[in-house]
């Protein structure tokens, strides 16, 4: 008997990559899509895994590596799929080799992300097949699906995802690995080199191609009429699926695996034993578009009565058909709510208490650092998307200065966002005489989802030391920025100084704010800070720096010895003389965390 | 439908995805289907934590309806409260009596409820509060708190203890595993 492991849906597409023989697989990180190129690595004697620097590149380098007969897989978040649209559009017509599997991991409910956008109809748009698993066993079979599909019919393969199929568990039966097929780089310029007159035979063979997926549709097994007792139809697909099949127990059921393009001919079988259908998908109404059009005669139930906002869950599902009342027993409203934080001893908070105290609001960008527009921090008023920090802040710039205006402009950005989509930004400013500051958080680290390397880690993926990109350097040296700044992301005052002198600046530049994550080093070479009850004066200065580790006990400010990491901001802000009431509790904790930036640069402990 | 369902809850860093992938693995050997569903990404950074395990003959649905959960296991009072509307009416809350203000408490902002527990005896047939995070501490690490919450949540099942204590000393690392069977029994023996 095949062994049956336990597997999150994420780590089911990374065994359903080694089981499909792929031998490349690239990615941006992004949640709820992270884990499968992490889980991926466990392969890394048959599959090359990377991380690009966004996923527009990872995109590109999966359409190469299928160039040459390789089964390639690229992972994203919904989102990133914006940023790698135009190699999509491009790979749809260009077709594969090997096969190309592009997997989107969309975010019903916006767990942790700025829209809750379907991309299924990326699908659509870009008229490429699209598979969507209703848990971890077809994550798995799916890939060795969308690889069959793909070399087949000459076309990327889109496997769309969403947070709940990612981030369930549920039980995989696991099989062998496929043979990879020969690896050879064969020129076919008119498939491949996209001029318009190439490209315009190759949209031809496109709508070709999308009439034989229409007919395959209707023949693909895991596109799946399930009988019921009642004359009661559901189509679905996705995680609503599994949903309604706990609220509609007696009902025929259409599994729709490939919802793009649509199994018309099932959707037919179904109708004749019903005489209601009910549709049910999260976010936009694919699928119903589809009923309404192929069933005009049937009464059908979709996104008219189930949410088009948030997650579906049974209880929605309930909720619309009036079978179950939601209001809660007892209020959850009523109590705090405990919304993320920058760790304790994050060096971003520095930045964030000083814009604070500086009465100067920051645009934002994509990262664990977007913590620092929540209360008490609160100095972040613009959150767009990936590298908008500094190309709003721009416009904001040069529309007030355009009216005779003007106000106090800083740019805030990670190092990973930077080099996703920053520098492009920065290239705005400079070549359009801007006099924007801009700060650059480099912990060395994608840190927000979990702490993947990045051009500036000096790790790849597989851990191989590699090249690293110094920030400071690319910006004053290769981006000729002259006012570029470098400071230790512990250093309150100077970077206080820093911030003061340069926003008053009437030219651009540059701040970057360096500490590795704390969360990669805690407590390996820390101590805890603690507070001497009988110095504290209790003025709840340190309270204010929205620190996770320092709360009050008996009137007195108190550190949680087994959060906090030793990062001094606390103990910088303390305002009692001679003796600051916040000290390391362990005197060996002063000597670590004086460790200088220059030892941090030079000491190799990324 | 006979699938049942456990909710484990408390804050990002305090162990709720180990401790739940503990259990789903408890409930795979001794036989049950499982699903599990886990909130990952922002929750990381001390944001609340939310893991559902559901069980039976043939699971649908990784995540829970409301009033549905047989056991909510909590890993801070606060969170305990804050998922109480998904706990059956006759449903058990096993919490850690440990409290963890939330920045927004901690800086001023709000207030942290008074009398959680009386609470919580409201809306559940049984509350155990069990000071977990300090008989961890107790043992000399603060991280083998989720293991005395499951030696818990283990005293109250039918699954037999020898598969409980067989999953904890393959999931945790070789070095601990004497330190967490310890913890386990500390949980499991807990108001006896």
């Amino acid at each position: 008997m095949a062994a049956t492991e336990l597997l999150s849906g994420n780590e089911a597409i990374a065994r359903g990559a080694y089981e499909a023989g792929i031998t490349f697989a690239s990615a941006y990180p992004g949640t709820p899509s992270t884990e499968i190129l992490e889980n991926i690595v466990r392969y890394k004697d048959v599959i090359y895994a990377q991380w690009g620097a966004n996923e527009k590149t990872a995109v590109e380098e999966a359409l190469g590596a299928s160039f040459t007969g390789a089964r390639a897989l690229v992972t994203m978040k919904h989102v990133g799929l914006n940023v790698a649209a135009d190699p999509l559009f491009s790979a749809s017509y260009i077709g594969t080799t090997g096969a190309l599997i592009i997997v989107s991991a969309d975010d019903p409910g916006m767990h942790s992300s700025q829209n809750e956008q379907d991309n299924r109809n990326y699908a659509k748009a870009a008229k490429i097949p699209v598979l969507e698993p209703v848990d971890s066993q077809e994550a798995k079979d799916f890939v060795i699906e969308a690889v069959r599909i793909s070399e087949a019919f000459d076309t990327p393969v889109m496997l769309r995802m969403t947070t709940r199929t990612s981030h369930s568990r549920s039980a995989v039966r696991l099989g062998e690995r496929a043979t990879p097929p020969e690896i050879e780089y064969k020129s076919d310029f008119f498939k491949r080199n996209l001029l318009p007159a190439n490209a315009l035979k190759r949209h031809v063979e496109v709508e070709k191609r999308m009439d034989r997926l229409a007919e395959f549709a209707d023949t693909f097994a895991a596109n799946q009429i399930i009988p019921g007792r009642e004359r009661v139809g559901v189509v679905a697909s996705g995680i609503s699926y599994q949903y309604g099949r706990e609220v509609f127990p007696d009902a025929w059921f259409l599994k729709v695996a490939m919802p793009h393009p649509f199994p018309v001919k099932k959707l037919a079988e179904l109708a004749g034993h019903v005489d209601t259908i009910y549709v049910l998908e999260e976010n936009d109404p694919i699928l119903e578009t589809e009923v309404r059009l192929h069933q005009p005669g049937k009464r059908v139930v979709g996104k008219d009565l189930f949410p088009k906002i948030g997650e579906m869950t049974p209880d929605r599902i309930l909720a619309a058909l009036g079978r179950k009342d939601l209001t809660p027993r007892f209020d959850t409203d009523s109590i705090p709510k405990r919304p993320p934080t920058l760790c304790a001893g994050c060096s971003h908070r520095s930045v964030f208490y000083n814009l604070n105290r500086l009465k100067v609001m920051s645009r934002g960008d994509i990262g664990c650092y977007t913590l620092g527009a929540l209360r008490p921090l609160s100095a972040m008023d613009v959150c767009v998307d990936m590298g908008a920090s500094i190309t709003s802040q721009l416009g904001i710039e040069k529309a007030l200065e355009k009216a005779g205006k003007s106000i106090k402009q800083v740019a805030v950005i990670g190092d990973s966002t930077f080099f996703h989509s920053g520098i492009t930004g920065l290239l705005d400013v400079i070549f359009n005489r801007g006099k924007s500051t801009v700060v650059i958080l480099d912990n060395s680290i994608t840190a927000m989802t979990g702490h993947q390397q990045n051009p500036g880690s000096g790790h790849t993926l597989l851990g191989e030391v590699a090249g690293r990109v110094d920030i400071f350097k690319l910006v004053r040296d290769g981006l000729g920025i002259a006012n570029t700044y470098e400071i230790d992301g512990y250093d309150l005052n100077g970077i206080r100084d820093l911030l003061q002198r340069e926003i008053a600046r009437e030219e651009p530049s540059v701040i970057v704010v360096r500490r590795p994550c704390v969360m990669l080093f805690r407590k390996a070479q820390w101590s805890p800070m603690t507070v001497d009850p009988q110095t504290c004066v209790y003025c709840r200065s340190c309270l204010k720096i929205g620190c996770p580790a320092i709360t009050s006990r008996d009137g007195k400010a108190f550190i949680v010895p087994e959060l906090c990491n030793g990062c001094t901001v606390c103990s910088q802000v303390c305002p009692t003389k001679p003796v600051k009431a916040i000290r390391f509790a362990d005197e060996k904790g002063l000597h670590i965390a004086e460790t200088t930036l220059a030892d941090y640069l030079s000491g190799g402990k990324s | 439908m006979n699938t049942k369902t456990i909710l484990i809850c408390g804050v990002g860093g305090q162990g709720v995805l180990t401790a739940s992938d503990l259990l789903s693995d408890v409930l795979l050997e001794a036989g049950r289907n499982v699903k599990k569903s886990e909130v990952h990404g922002m929750s990381q950074r001390g944001g609340d934590v939310l893991c559902t395990v559901r069980f039976g003959q043939e699971v649908f649905s990784p995540i829970s309806a409301l009033g549905e959960a047989s056991y909510l296991l909590a890993f801070e009072k606060l969170e305990a409260l804050r998922h109480i509307n998904s706990l059956r009416p006759d449903g058990i809350v096993l919490a850690n009596d440990f409290v963890w203000e939330p920045v927004p408490v901690a800086a001023g902002f709000e207030q942290y409820p008074e009398g959680i527990e009386e609470t919580l005896k409201k809306y559940a047939r049984e509350v155990v509060m069990i000071p977990a995070t300090r008989l961890a501490l107790e043992l000399g690490n603060e991280r083998a708190t989720n293991v005395i919450l499951i030696g818990l949540l283990a005293s109250r099942t039918d699954i037999a203890k020898e598969i409980w204590m067989r999953v904890v000393e393959r999931k945790v690392p070789p070095k601990s595993v004497d330190l967490n069977l310890k913890a386990f029994e500390k949980g499991y023996s807990f108001a006896r």
